[in-house]
């Protein structure tokens, strides 16, 4: 047993209203720059719907992720170590930029030159990377909301998969949101492609990065990644991708995408598993099983042997009482409720979704039906069949028992709450017939529906006692395009960034929480990840009572 | 022996190699961050996808012939029953397309380079210098090895490789450079000057070439503190 610590998310569908502020304040902190124009770290997409890059899904195009050999052993789908050799000259699967979207900006200019005339001037779009006009036609949330001709919708990887019935039926059925970010995988197949070894996965806390000096430019990663979680900066010539905000979970702070986010959707918080079995769940033969097989890997922190080997390898003892708070083992593990994305990929993905019950109150509501009776849910939940099949081919590689159990769970909490809420007796029967106790749909509404900042957010803080390594913000305030950061022999952005600051554990807490910020007024759209200015966050009540 | 031959085959080996090796370390410790392919696939990928590899594949192949033609001996193929006219007929058809795939592959990707927008847009001045000296040694190679090998029977092996073995064990043979036909002496120059121009172009990715990858563990833990 080799125990390693893993910090996760998960994420409440049901809560998204899909209102893209995690996008926006993600993109404000990490990818604000020249050559990520086109790069969301965080981003929002509609389901049904072709994702962000366009049909990301869909492996027999593209190629990422894991499949197992003829002999049932893990290769990544792109095939072994020297095939990727052979083909790194010209990457033979990697999206191109049309794929995502090309970036644009406006000819704002045109709005102060334009000679006087009847009609007002009008800036118009030009490619940030040509420079030339150009007609905009995707972007990476272009179908949002089920936005766009039917056409584009029915090009949703899944719903093809579901079949021509589906296709009819499911775009007048139900829509959802969908927030990614990278899934910090257990087994990351983007770290396997990479051939210089730059791209890792921490050993302390499980965040899988790109190490910028190591990195050189293969751009293997991006075909690796199934999710399409890595990207290429066209500038620097070099992989990026989610940090997991890793200089603020550091000092214990939530990703920026989970602490801006509207709805208080999101859950960070640790898991304990056993690395030397992940390559073993991740070749079980069936992909309805790796759900299953991924669970197995994940270690109780409540049992001794588990603790007592944690503390031998090195877990301080912060650490594994942080696991025993984890909301997230909580929704993973004890409730059953959160599911994983696209499991069959066999990446083993760490962030963890909790399925929408929305669309079936929806379809309930809509026929006149009492949208929170638990006999009314539990019928729905059988009888609409497509919301449950389209679920499970996101979040069990088809198998739609899991995902019925954990609808069938969101439905007794919301009659037993209302129960209460109208000071009826709860039917006890409700809560057994899924098999929980009162007792557990209480904690799982304290959890899920009050969602308090404190049990939302379970983070230890870096290793303290040892000395909490050398944190280098490379951000620098000359790196715009043309600055004087950006001119080195080499071509633009080559040198040595020069850290802004190297600083201790408290000294970049106190950067990361103090009121002290460089402009006048801060609002979601100029915030730059760092200190949480006056009137951006609502006040944290300390007091607040469930 | 002039001094300008003096120069050329004696003091720029020994200046080519002093530069690229400080070179490299200079920007090993100057520009880690700068050290990169600098990809340019995510703006065009049909003609890469041709060029690229023709390019790539057909250099290696001529790497490969640089390697056995400068350091095995004439007497040392001679010895093991390889005829020079077998030896010669190979090195040159081998040569050959390969420097043809070569140049090629390269012209593809400077068509690619100038008449994709975006990728035109990403070429510095320093990479059009770059492509200059790298044609030019290119062209110069396919020109010695046609011209003066293939049509003319010039032996270079008993020229400029006996020169070349000489630079790396400090007694470089100016006198046997010296009697090579001028295209192998323009290409011998101007390949010195490419290797001088590697750690300051593009060109630097080449060292990095990732060969450890098929012998490492797929995934990669590294922790936070380095130990
Ligand atoms: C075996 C080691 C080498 C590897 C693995 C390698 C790999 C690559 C890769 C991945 C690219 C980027 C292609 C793209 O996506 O845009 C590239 C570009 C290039 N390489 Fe290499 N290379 C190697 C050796 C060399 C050598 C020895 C030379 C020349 C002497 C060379 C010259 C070039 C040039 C000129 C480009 C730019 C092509 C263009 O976009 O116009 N490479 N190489
Ligand atoms: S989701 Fe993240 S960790 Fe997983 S393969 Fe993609 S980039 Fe790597
Ligand atoms: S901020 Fe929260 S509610 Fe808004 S889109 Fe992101 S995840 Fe959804």
């Amino acid at each position: 047993m080799r125990i390693m610590a893993q910090l996760a998310m998960v994420m409440n569908l049901d809560k998204c209203i899909g209102c893209h502020t995690c996008s926006v304040t993600c993109k404000q902190t990490w990818t604000n720059r020249p050559g990520v124009e086109y790069v969301w770290f965080n981003n929002v997409e509609t389901r049904p719907g072709q994702g962000y890059p366009r049909r990301y899904e869909d492996q027999r195009r593209w190629r990422g992720g894991w499949v197992l050999d003829r002999k049932g052993r893990l290769r990544p789908r792109t095939g072994g170590r020297l095939r990727r050799m052979l083909t790194i000259f010209a990457n033979p699967v990697m999206p191109s930029i049309h794929d995502y979207y090309e970036p644009w900006t406006y000819d704002y200019e045109k709005l102060t030159t334009a000679p006087l005339s009847d009609e007002p001037p009008v800036a118009t779009p030009r490619s940030l990377l040509s420079g030339e006009p150009i007609t905009v036609g995707w972007s990476a949330n272009w179908d949002d909301s089920l936005g766009g001709s039917p056409e584009t919708l029915v090009r949703d990887p899944i719903a093809e998969k579901l079949g021509e019935q589906v296709k009819l039926d499911f775009e007048r059925a139900f829509m959802f949101y969908l927030p990614r970010i990278c899934e910090h995988c257990l087994n990351p197949s983007c770290v396997a492609s990479c051939p210089s070894g730059a791209m890792y996965k921490r050993s302390e806390d499980g965040i899988v990065l790109v190490d910028q000096d190591r990195c050189r430019g293969w751009r293997m990663c991006v075909t690796g990644c199934p999710y399409k979680k890595v990207y290429f900066n066209h500038k620097t010539g070099k992989a990026e991708k989610c940090t997991f905000c890793y200089p603020r979970v550091e000092v214990g702070l939530p990703t920026v995408c989970s602490e801006t986010c509207v709805g208080r959707l999101r859950y960070l918080g640790l898991m304990l598993y056993d690395a030397d079995r992940v390559a073993e769940a991740a070749s079980v033969t069936a992909d309805e099983d790796l759900y299953e097989a991924q669970l197995s890997v994940f270690l109780d922190p409540d049992d001794p042997a588990v603790a007592r080997a944690a503390l031998e390898a090195g877990i301080p003892e912060e650490w594994l009482a942080a696991a025993r708070r984890s909301p997230v083992r909580d929704l993973i593990v004890r409730y059953r409720l959160a599911l994983p994305l696209h499991p069959e990929f066999r990446t083993l993905p760490m962030v963890w979704y909790v399925p929408p019950l929305s669309p079936v109150v929806d379809a309930l509501a809509t026929t006149g039906h009492d949208g929170e009776d638990a006999g009314n849910l539990f019928g729905a939940i059988d009888a609409l069949r497509i919301p449950v099949s389209y679920l499970a081919e996101l979040f069990t590689a088809g198998d739609p028992g899991p995902v019925t159990l954990a609808l069938r769970r969101l439905a007794a909490m919301r009659s037993h709450m209302r129960a209460v809420n109208l000071g009826d007796e709860p039917d006890p029967s409700i809560a057994a017939e899924c098999g929980l106790t009162a007792a557990d749909i209480d904690a799982m509404y304290r959890l899920l529906a009050l969602a308090r900042y404190d049990e939302r957010y379970v983070i230890p803080t870096a290793y303290e006692g040892t000395t909490p390594g050398r944190i280098e913000e490379t951000g620098c305030s000359l790196d715009y395009d043309g600055g004087p950061g950006m001119n080195g022999p080499f071509g633009e952005t080559s040198g040595r960034p020069v850290p802004v600051s190297i600083e201790s554990f408290h000294g970049l807490k106190q950067r990361q929480t103090s009121e002290e910020v460089t402009r006048d007024r801060v609002n979601l759209l100029n915030w730059d990840g760092r200190g949480a200015p006056k009137g951006l966050f609502p006040q944290r009540d300390t007091t607040e009572e469930p | 022996m002039s001094w300008i031959e003096t120069a050329l085959w004696v003091v720029a080996p020994y200046l080519t190699l002093l530069v690229l090796v400080l070179g490299l370390v200079w920007r090993y410790r100057y520009d880690r961050f700068g050290w990169t392919t600098r990809s340019s696939q995510l703006y065009e990928h049909r003609l890469l996808r041709i060029g690229s590899p023709l390019f790539h594949f057909g250099l290696l192949f001529v790497i490969a012939g640089h390697v056995v033609g400068l350091l095995i001996p004439e007497s040392w193929t001679a010895a093991a029953g390889v005829p020079e006219w077998v030896y010669r007929f190979f090195s040159v058809t081998v040569g050959v397309v390969a420097g043809v795939c070569t140049l090629a592959g390269i012209t593809l990707l400077i068509y690619r380079r100038r008449t994709t927008g975006p990728v035109f847009l990403a070429t510095t001045r320093n990479d059009k210098a770059m492509y200059v000296v790298l044609v030019a040694a290119i062209v110069a190679g396919l020109l010695a090895t046609m011209l003066s090998s293939g049509l003319g029977h010039h032996d270079y092996r008993l020229t400029v490789s006996p020169w070349f073995r000489g630079i790396w064990v400090l007694r470089p043979d100016a006198e046997a450079m010296t009697a090579a036909p001028w295209p192998f002496k323009l290409h011998a120059a101007i390949g010195m000057l490419l290797f001088a121009a590697f750690p300051f172009t593009r060109l630097v990715h080449a060292f990095a070439a990732p060969i450890g990858y098929p012998f490492r563990p797929y995934i990669v833990y590294r922790s936070r503190t380095p130990r």
